[in-house]
């Protein structure tokens, strides 16, 4: 916009806003999509995923930080995640029964995800069943691993092991990653009761959207539960094992 | 990565024609864009795998996280350690990306808007342990640590 505009220039620059406007709105309005071979559900839930990476990766960064940058001598994971069974000490074994568990449950998952697309609604609801079944069996293997870490005098700000800041990265790191499978659970089981009911096919409303709800659902929360079987990866790699 | 998840995938699943014929059937569909806008290729076929992929993609996940763990196990040490872990770890992720997350499958739009921004990560890491070194650096300084 000029400061003193003339009367006719005045009108050129509205018809030239106003054609921008339009175009603006065509657009956004026009038959366009980027992602082509997926449904804005899952297009959204990857986003997310993506931003959930950077959280992770913040943290795991952060954790590298202040063990690269620690005089103290950082505690052995080996030593500290061991058990001993049938008076033998084996070493990180809780981990790794940890590890295979989140395993299975994502085989179990991409398993339902195929029988439900296959309208096979009781095969799915029951494989989702079992993801969830092998989902809770980590939160509480990481609740026993919780309590035996505290029992022997593990905190946020010290421990009797080593570095202090061994404490804070582990409640943090493996606490934020529980929470995620935790509410994996939960939304297992809410879409594992719609899969068995049959939501999907009599068009039946979901509680929380009020929309209808389609098989591909089973495929988008299938995506989140991987992506904690992904993230978990990274922190047996780098946590456990380094 | 993307294109090294493909690579990956293939030399994965090269023993299941039914996988390769999906593949195949699949990259048809990329050539034309214009007749797919109507009804994307995820939505008409559902994104459905045999089960025998999944089943062998579980399998190798047992083994890969078997392998990591006997490298803490066996107790291996410096860049022997370091090297079988990151290795490992990748081949896990790649095959929960590729299969798992069905990324094998969705068209390169998708794969790259997904897979290239957590590179920026790799930035802050660089960055971060540059840090970290020289805190230490200046701890073992200063505090005479």
């Amino acid at each position: 916009m000029t400061a003193e505009p003339v009367t006719t220039e005045h009108v050129t620059t509205e018809t030239t806003l106003r054609s921008s406007l339009l175009g603006m709105v065509s657009d956004w309005s026009s038959d366009q999509r980027s992602f082509k071979s997926a449904s804005w559900g899952k297009a959204m839930m990857w986003i997310f995923l993506v931003s959930d990476t950077f959280v992770f990766s913040c943290f795991l960064i952060s954790y590298m930080t202040v063990r690269m940058s620690t005089t103290v001598e950082w505690p052995h994971p080996s030593e500290i995640f061991a058990l001993e069974i049938g008076g033998k000490k084996i070493p990180l074994i809780l981990i790794a029964i940890m590890t295979f568990d989140l395993i299975t449950s994502s085989g179990t998952m991409a398993m339902a995800v195929n029988f439900a697309y296959a309208r096979e609604r009781r095969k799915a609801a029951i494989l989702m069943l079992v993801t969830a079944f092998f989902g809770a069996a980590f939160v509480g293997m990481q609740a026993f691993e919780w309590t035996k870490l505290i029992h022997e005098g593990v905190r946020p700000w010290g421990n009797p092991f080593g570095a202090a800041q061994f404490g804070s990265s582990f409640f943090m790191i493996t606490g934020f990653h529980g929470f995620h499978v935790s509410i994996g659970v939960i939304f297992l089981l809410i879409v594992a009761r719609a899969v068995w009911r049959g939501d999907y096919d009599v068009g039946r409303r979901g509680f929380f959207t009020s929309r209808k709800g389609r098989y591909e659902i089973v495929e988008i929360m299938g995506l989140y539960w991987h992506f904690v079987d992904l993230v978990w990866v990274f922190i047996f790699a780098f946590f456990y094992l380094w | 990565m993307g294109l090294h998840l493909r690579i990956l995938l293939s030399v994965v699943t090269s023993p299941t024609g039914e996988l390769m014929t999906a593949t195949t059937e699949n990259t048809t569909h990329s050539h034309a864009p214009v007749a797919q806008a109507a009804q994307p290729a995820a939505q008409a076929h559902g994104q459905q795998h045999p089960i025998k992929l999944y089943l062998l993609v579980w399998g190798l996940l047992f083994f890969l996280s078997a392998c990591s763990y006997l490298v803490d196990y066996f107790d291996f040490q410096g860049y022997l350690r370091w090297s079988l872990i990151v290795l490992f770890m990748l081949l896990k992720a790649g095959l929960i990306v590729a299969v798992f997350m069905h990324m094998a499958w969705e068209r390169l739009a998708l794969v790259v808007a997904i897979l290239l921004p957590p590179l920026a990560v790799l930035v802050l890491m660089a960055m971060m342990a540059w840090e970290g070194d020289y805190t230490n650096y200046l701890r073992v300084i200063f505090f005479g640590a």
